[in-house]
């Protein structure tokens, strides 16, 4: 695969964010009104300069309509775009090559999820049935089954894998206690956690995200207008986008301890941002802790631990937010639940605030302010395990040379 | 003329409920023993699968070229059973499949149209009941659920017809209008009085026709649901006592349509050549059978043991009895429990089940010609060499594999919760992750053996959506299907 990507050609300049939670009293029209109002306002624009809009959405509203009504646009390209968890990381994707390519000045990505309608548990799926013989595993199920498998490969004890897990949920629930914006903002013994009852296979309630509502939104720019409506812009540094061929589901030789997916997109982004290194070159990392396994896994696939390894750096502090590399510092999904078409969006206004230095002083992450580290990653994961897509994004505030 | 059965197949359900625990539910005494339990995600269908493909599995044993099945407890009314048993066996198109539902006595006349049949072209006949009753009923405490299938053939027949007679008559000893969940009967004493008779007369004059007499009956098979009638029967037709074959009631219960064919089974496995069987059923009236087995019955008794296949003795005693009260009434649609928290199951589109027919009834998978990469789900484009359309089907339902990883899951929608969700790896090459059934959660690991079995995965808006499970392979015991489909390839 040739990517040469579009590094530093367009900035993000302005961002919105809703608070997640399970926000009643608010529908996805008001919830899009909010991420979007806040973010034109960031930019201290409104939305009529906006020259067209990518809308990510898995279910709550198709076509651009779904935008275009709520927020009045006059007329203008609305995209609808759904890439199952990685929705929101491609709304903004294609808004970043829209203006690359010069078609567009200013455009919005905006990423929207409505779930707690629908009063049912967990995520619930859209498709037909079909034949009927897709096999109705739940989420949380069809990623614990990375749990016996990374035991059995690394001979991790089950009970320590335990205490792993736990630690993973108890140190993104420290980190979105202190998140005003984040539907969970209590810290969660990990007592608490470990007593709590099983959903799928190892995993407890604790070892999955919530269910939230959100809407997260960016502005984004040519990279030589960006002053024009910031000081302190993110330039886009790297995009990738892999959807897997689906292998790991009917190819004997996957073993259930890695997303491919994810391995390859890291590679293309990391390439195209001129990233080397990952741990010592980010500053921050917003990945896709849909449930704990998948974190772990996670800082082998981003290259942020050796294979085998990142069991011993959970239970080092080496992703805490005051840890050699902060993973989810905002809480991640375990923290602010997953409204699908936000998250990634949601993941991307955590490093607009880290990285320019305008998070609170209670959680500011030290890798930007002492360590000097300019560089923030994204990351979604849609499907299961085996079968998924995987979005990698880095964003630095600093223009290459 | 009449062809002779060519080889058999018996499929007893897992689950037993130990009758004890109805008792105790009621505080009454509900007798000692067990009765075999059609799990939540089986019905008469499935189970016949499931004793199609024993009987098929057996080296030697012919694709049939038509197909009986038989059921009073039928999944589908107006549309055919059999269609899904020919689908789920994986038989050719030019088969002709149908059913014979309803009543009790419809499984004598699949038998016998199965041996009709069978003298012209290889035919099956596929017995199945699922008995059940309201809470604390005799049917409930001493009914069974299980399936038997017999192969005919014009050649190689273990048995040949001497003698059959049939009696006939109008009372109502036992009956059941439809939708009811249960049956009901008259005083026991009329039915009896009512029987004993009409089957005297058939097995007299099927002994006459024969040429034989009670004292030449090496096997006499009593069957029924009138337990008194069959009692007083098996004592009373001047056949000796040790010539009588065991029900298995104690075991599994009375199988209803399929209890008659699970003695005979049981009797074949036993017989030596040349000996006389002799059939009676009760049921509205009497059928009886007079059967001598062949030569041909040594060989093939030799085939199922060389392919692992156990006997009736041993299968009967097989299955978990550790299933509570509450947990069978659930299955049974006699206690309605609380659904999880998630949308109901959707009913499978009828085009895309078609479209898929060899994959989710057949199990087939694809395999590359070009590369010999095997994809379940079939695909046509090779995930290993992405040759395009260079797929042949190939039927995995007899393969048997190992646990890569699993999962128990509690949020998914289960009839009976919680769903186990594995990933298998099949012996020879293929992945498939999928639903375990038959399966303590306790008890799986990274490593456990599976054979697949055929399945119904729930029913939404009044369509059954049958699919294919993997289940914990007992070990040592060879038990199953997967043991005569891997000996046929051999």
């Amino acid at each position: 695969m040739t990517s040469s990507g579009i590094r530093d050609r367009v900035a993000i300049v302005g961002m919105g964010c809703t608070p997640f939670g399970e926000l009643w009293d608010q529908g996805t029209n008001d919830l899009l009104t909010d991420a979007a109002v806040e973010c034109v306002a960031s930019a201290g624009v409104g939305i009529d300069a906006i020259d067209a809009f990518w809308l990510g959405t898995l279910g709550s509203g198709s076509s651009g309509i779904t935008l275009s009504k709520p927020l009045k646009i006059g007329y203008k390209p609305v995209t609808r775009v759904e890439n199952f968890c990685a929705t929101g990381s491609e709304a903004f994707r294609n808004a970043c090559y829209a203006v690359a390519s010069g078609a567009y000045e200013l455009v919005m990505a905006i990423g929207v999820e409505k779930l707690k309608d629908s009063g049912y548990s967990g995520l619930t799926g859209i498709h037909r049935v079909g034949d009927g013989t897709n096999a109705q595993i739940s989420s949380p199920a069809a990623f614990s089954f990375l749990v016996p498998a990374y035991c059995h490969k690394y001979g991790v004890d089950p009970e320590e894998m335990g205490s792993v897990l736990n630690r993973i949920a108890w140190k993104n629930h420290r980190n979105g206690a202190v998140n005003p914006r984040a539907q969970y903002r209590k810290e969660v013994s990990l007592e608490k956690i470990a007593a709590s009852p099983r959903v799928a296979g190892q995993l407890g309630v604790f070892d999955c995200s919530g269910v939230s509502d959100g809407s997260a939104a960016a502005l984004i720019c040519r990279a030589e207008d960006a002053h024009r409506y910031t000081d302190s812009p993110l330039y886009v540094k790297g995009l990738s986008l892999i959807a897997g061929p689906a292998a790991g589901a009917i190819d004997p030789d996957y073993d259930y301890t890695s997303f491919e997916e994810v391995v390859r997109s890291a590679a293309d982004a990391y390439q195209q941002a001129g990233v080397d290194d990952p741990r010592s070159q980010l500053a921050m990392a917003e990945v896709h802790d849909c449930f704990t396994p998948t974190e772990l896994v996670l800082m082998e696939d981003l290259g942020f631990a050796d294979r085998g390894t990142a069991w011993k750096e959970v239970m080092a502090g080496t992703f805490d937010r005051d840890g050699e590399l902060p993973v989810n510092p905002d809480g991640g999904l375990k923290s602010f639940g997953h409204p699908i078409g936000a998250t990634g969006l949601r993941m991307l206004f955590e490093c607009w605030l880290q990285l320019r230095r305008q998070a609170p002083p209670e959680r500011q992450i030290a890798t930007v302010t002492e360590g000097g580290r300019t560089l923030g990653l994204t990351h979604n994961l849609g499907g299961a395990p085996g079968e998924c897509v995987s979005f990698v994004g880095v964003v630095g505030t600093e223009p290459s040379d | 003329m009449e062809a002779g059965i060519v080889s058999w197949g018996v499929y007893l359900p897992y689950w037993r409920l130990d009758r004890r625990v109805i008792g105790e539910a009621f505080g009454t005494a509900a007798g000692r023993g067990r009765r075999a339990v059609a799990s939540y995600d089986e019905d008469s269908t499935s189970m016949g699968v499931e004793a199609g493909r024993r009987a098929l599995g057996v080296p030697g044993s012919p694709p049939p070229e038509t197909l009986y099945f038989s059921t009073p407890a039928p999944a589908y009314l107006d549309k055919t059973n059999a269609t899904t048993v020919h689908a789920g066996l994986g038989l050719a198109p030019d088969c002709g499949a149908y059913d014979l539902c309803g009543s009790v006595r419809s499984s004598w006349a699949t038998m016998q149209l199965g041996a009709l049949a069978g003298a012209e072209a290889p035919s099956l006949a596929v017995l199945a009941d699922l008995r059940t009753g309201l809470p604390g009923s005799q049917d409930e405490t001493q009914g069974g659920d299980g399936a038997v299938a017999f192969s005919f053939g014009p050649t190689g027949g273990v048995t040949e017809l001497l003698g059959r007679a049939s009696t006939t008559d109008e009372f109502l000893e036992r009956w059941r209008v439809p939708g009811e969940t249960g049956s009901r009967q008259w005083e026991d004493r009329f039915g009896e009085e009512a029987l004993i008779p009409l089957a005297r007369a058939a097995f007299d004059r099927a002994l006459e026709q024969a040429g034989v007499s009670a004292d030449d009956v090496d096997h006499l098979i009593v069957s029924g649901l009138h337990a008194r009638t069959v009692a007083s029967l098996r004592t009373t037709l001047g056949v000796a006592a040790d010539r009588v074959a065991p029900d298995h009631g104690a075991q599994v219960g009375n199988l209803g349509a399929a209890q008659g064919g699970l003695a005979l089974a049981d009797v074949l496995e036993r017989a030596t050549a040349g000996q006389v069987v002799a059939m009676v059923e009760v049921a509205d009236g009497a059928d009886a059978v007079v059967l001598r087995t062949t030569e041909a019955l040594a060989p093939a008794q030799a085939a199922r043991v060389d392919a692992g296949i156990r006997p009736v003795a041993d299968l009967v005693g097989d299955g978990r009895s550790d299933l509570s009260y509450a947990i069978f009434l659930s299955w049974r649609g006699m206690l309605h429990r609380e659904p999880p928290r998630r949308p109901d199951p959707e009913r499978p589109d009828a085009p895309a089940s078609r479209r898929s027919e060899g994959w989710k009834f057949g199990f087939n998978a694809s395999r590359c010609q070009v590369c010999g990469f095997l994809h379940l789900p079939p695909t046509r484009i090779c995930l290993s060499c992405q040759s395009v359309d260079q797929m042949v089907p190939e039927r995995m339902a007899d393969v048997r594999g190992t646990v890569a990883t699993y999962t128990v899951d509690r949020l998914a929608f289960s009839l009976s919760p919680p769903m186990v969700g594995a990933v298998i790896d099949f012996d020879g090459g293929g992945r498939y992750r999928g639903e375990m059934t038959d399966v303590d959660p306790d008890a799986v690991s990274v490593g456990t053996r599976v054979e697949m079995t055929f399945r119904r995965l729930y029913t939404a808006e009044g369509v059954h959506n049958y699919f294919w499970k993997a289940r914990p392979l007992t070990e040592g015991t060879g038990d199953g299907a997967a043991d005569a489909g891997a000996a046929k390839e051999k």
